[in-house]
């Protein structure tokens, strides 16, 4: 029974990460007032991104760059026309969608063809620390991961405090909620907004591509599959902190944990019904089953300076 | 003494439309100068400029005989000039302290140092004997609680120079002294206060001097001691100003009871005042004036009228009709108009133009339909019959509401309501944020229609517009009307009823 327990954390926290990955960068763009739903395909993009990457390059790392960077120019593009322009944050971020599962789509049948056998990337594999990966249950709770989930989580702790304890993050907070105040205190708001932005889609291109080289060591077309909306959700259900979106993470990745189990077990459970468990409990966050969970502000209002 | 500030030859265009042109304007240190002026004379732009938000056109300023070239808010802290915007410029979501220190280097190491500038920020509170709860979150705080903490702000950055843009326009009587006081004690210290208003007996009360702004140019800079307010008025519109309404003389035996209020009680919900047993009676060519500080029952009273809130016990009548708990179709169609105290949320709607706002109040109306179409040509000439008879400037009837000044959607929205000729007008601060040549157009057309025989039940916060105009006054607190009064009654027992002392009470304590 522990074994099955220890197991299924295991699990839970290995499919977590893409979303959890997202979700601590999107906490940066909503505070800062930007909604970016184009998530899931810039998520794509990274994926694909870090595929080729490691293919080429030979090295998962080379990939992880090749995903933040791309994920990077796409922020770039979303914050000229959501901050510089002020087009609308939604019909914006839809568009993103779209450009992600064509662009990675296309490119990939480009480069790797239709049905070609596609190379295997060299990926990210888990640790073996000695001794302690070798522990009873502690050894598979907490030591048999790749390397990329003990620096997120790192990263997430750093996140967090960065947001709530340091001059930085005062701004990014305060420009989601009230872009006015901060002009009149001489804080350049566009220039915060945008840095927000380029982070958290550099963090989803890199979301994106634990999918294709740490989880699996391929690509395969529209492989995110609603993570990108879900890591949205945990920073929702995480009440906009980036410690929030660990819990908000562990339970979504529970939820696909349990799909997986399931599904080995080969049991007459409908796959659909536990493929929507993170979108109900969205909604249980949304209609304040965690609490009240409260959104900026000034998120999604463009800010003009006249 | 060394002049705080000189603005020398200001001009100020946005695209084209002049905002500020030519404005001089000395500012003494240690004085409290009023810049006085209409909506839309120029004086938010110019302070603007002098907050570095805007960039003037052309012009020069000097601090303290040097000039500045004054570029961005950052620079003009650093200057030593804090300003308290109308709008408090505050992050509600935020905590007091993040508030202060936000924008600011105040860290140790990579993180924010927020314990000592809590300290620094309780040691200045106490200094200006100020309290305020570093910790506590902004949303908390009551409006004058919140200018408390934006003049904190000012200070915990080292200003001298403050500019306050229209301060009183939300606090309650009790919390302008309060400013006032803070006026006082800040220029005691050789600090100087900007005071940008449009009120005539606060300038008169607190200021040292005044500069009046009109369409974007100043008019005359005047010594207080030597003015009064008929003059301020004079200068501020340009034409002399009706201070005083003349009212038609009532002949009681014409006068029928309209409106009929008995025992009217309902329940306290969150946000929501109870209200207990209030009567009131408001008869034809009558103004009921309802005063009371902000929050005390009045806008409850107002909803259970219109048929917005539940009256739990008691009776409305109108007329005769009963029409205790009846929709607010069946309140309009017995002749009510309504002016909301909420403009923008209750008033108007902000992205349609002025025929659709006007037709809102009168889609029944017979000769705006055909079968199921609008009459548009109708709908179009009756927009401009009022817009013409109210005086509203606006380019055309096309233009959206959102794009004119309070007071012209204020004059729309009055215009709509009074051409319905109602039985019952109620007036919920009628002239809140206008400027003084608007609100003397509202308060006389509301004047007007008590001469022409309609009931009019005002609410407003401003003593002043309540005598002006009230044939009685009713003083709420807590839900309650603590005494129906005439309007002659003295300022300070009607400051009583306020503060929750029954009229009857200060009868007998006079008796006695």
């Amino acid at each position: 029974m522990l074994d099955t327990i220890v197991n299924f954390i295991n699990t839970d926290i290995r499919m977590m990460m893409p979303i959890l990955i997202a979700a601590m960068g999107l906490v940066y763009s909503e505070r800062a007032g930007i909604l970016n739903i184009g998530a899931e395909g810039i998520m794509l993009i990274g994926s694909f991104a870090g595929y080729v990457g490691a293919v080429y390059s030979g090295s998962p790392w080379v990939g992880i760059l090749a995903a933040l960077i791309s994920g990077g120019l796409v922020g770039i593009l979303f914050a000229f026309l959501t901050i510089t322009l002020q087009a609308d944050q939604t019909v914006v971020g839809a568009a993103m969608n779209i450009f992600g599962l064509g662009l990675s789509t296309t490119l990939n049948r480009v480069i790797f063809g239709v049905n070609a056998n596609m190379p295997k990337a060299n990926a990210f594999s888990t640790i073996q620390i000695p001794v302690l990966s070798d522990l009873p249950i502690v050894g598979e709770l907490l030591f048999q991961y790749n390397i990329l989930v003990y620096l997120a989580i790192l990263f997430l702790l750093i996140l967090h405090i960065v947001m709530f304890r340091t001059k930085l993050g005062l701004k990014v907070r305060a420009v989601g909620e009230n872009p006015r105040a901060c002009d009149t205190l001489g804080i350049n708001v566009y220039r915060v907004r945008y840095g927000a932005v380029i982070f958290s889609t550099a963090m989803c291109g890199i979301a994106g591509a634990y999918m294709s080289i740490a989880q699996l060591s391929m690509f395969s077309e529209n492989m995110v599959s609603g993570r990108g909306y879900i890591a949205l959700s945990a920073v929702v259900f995480g009440k906009y902190s980036p410690l929030g979106t660990l819990i908000a993470g562990l339970v979504f990745g529970a939820g696909q944990a349990l799909q997986v189990k399931m599904a080995a077990l080969q049991t007459n459970f409908p796959d659909e019904l536990l493929q929507a468990i993170p979108y109900l409990l969205t909604i249980f966050a949304l209609v304040g089953v965690v609490g009240k969970s409260v959104s900026p502000a000034a998120e999604t209002i463009p800010y003009d300076k006249d | 003494m060394a002049n705080a500030l000189e603005m020398k030859q200001i001009c100020k265009y946005f695209s084209g439309v002049r905002a500020n042109y030519n404005v001089n304007l000395t500012v003494r240190q240690g004085e409290v100068h009023a810049l006085l002026g209409e909506n839309g004379a120029g004086k938010s732009t110019l302070m603007n400029i002098l907050y570095g938000l805007y960039s003037p056109t052309s012009g020069e300023i000097y601090l303290n005989g040097e000039k500045v070239d004054i570029t961005s808010p950052e620079k003009a802290i650093k200057l030593g000039i804090g300003m308290v915007h109308q709008h408090f410029m505050l992050v509600p979501a935020l905590s007091v302290i993040e508030n202060v220190v936000l924008g600011m280097n105040e860290t140790k190491g990579p993180m924010l140092d927020l314990a000592s500038a809590s300290k620094r920020l309780t040691d200045l509170a106490k200094q200006y004997n100020m309290e305020l709860d570093p910790n506590a979150k902004v949303s908390q705080l009551t409006v004058g609680q919140q200018q408390r903490l934006e003049i904190l702000k000012a200070l915990y950055r080292g200003a001298k120079l403050f500019i306050f843009d229209e301060p009183t326009a939300v606090l309650t009587p009790q919390e302008v002294d309060e400013l006032f006081n803070m006026f006082k004690l800040l220029t005691s210290e050789g600090k100087t206060i900007i005071f940008i208003t449009h009120k005539l007996p606060e300038v008169m009360t607190i200021c040292d001097r005044c500069t009046v702004l009109r369409l974007g140019e100043v008019t005359a800079t005047v010594d207080i001691a030597n003015t009064n307010r008929q003059e301020l008025a004079t200068l501020m519109v340009g034409k002399p100003v009706e201070l005083v309404y003349e009212k038609a003389e009532m002949d009681p035996a014409k006068q029928t009871a309209i409106l009929k209020i008995e025992h009217l009680q309902t329940a306290a919900a969150e946000g929501v005042k109870a209200l207990k047993d209030i009567n009131l009676e408001i008869k034809s060519g009558e103004i009921i004036g309802i005063a009371g500080v902000d929050g005390n029952g009045q806008s409850e009273l107002v909803d259970c009228i219109t048929g917005l809130l539940p009256v739990q016990s008691g009776t409305i009548s109108i007329d005769g009709q009963d029409l205790t708990n009846a929709s607010p179709k069946k309140v309009l169609e017995a002749h009510v108009s309504h002016i909301p105290a909420d403009r923008l949320a209750r008033g108007v709607l902000v992205a349609m133009d002025m025929s659709e706002n006007v037709l809102l109040m009168n889609t029944k109306r017979p000769d705006f339909n055909k079968g199921i179409f609008l009459q548009w040509n109708k709908i179009h000439e009756y927009t401009d019959e009022i817009i013409k008879k109210y005086n509203v400037k606006t380019p055309s009837r096309e233009e959206l509401m959102q794009n004119l000044s309070g007071g012209n959607q204020q004059k729309i929205v009055l215009g709509r309501e009074i051409e319905r000729s109602p039985r019952l007008l109620i007036a919920m601060h009628p002239a809140r944020g206008l400027d003084i040549g608007a609100t003397s157009f509202v308060q006389q057309n509301i004047v007007d229609e008590r001469d022409r025989g309609a009931a009019v039940l005002l609410v407003s916060t401003e003593l002043e517009e309540i005598q002006a105009l009230s044939d009685r006054i009713a003083v709420m607190f807590e839900g309650q009307i603590m005494g129906i009064v005439p309007p002659d009654t003295p300022i300070h027992e009607i400051s009583m009823m306020m503060a929750g002392i029954h009229y009857e009470d200060i009868q007998k304590e006079n008796a006695g």
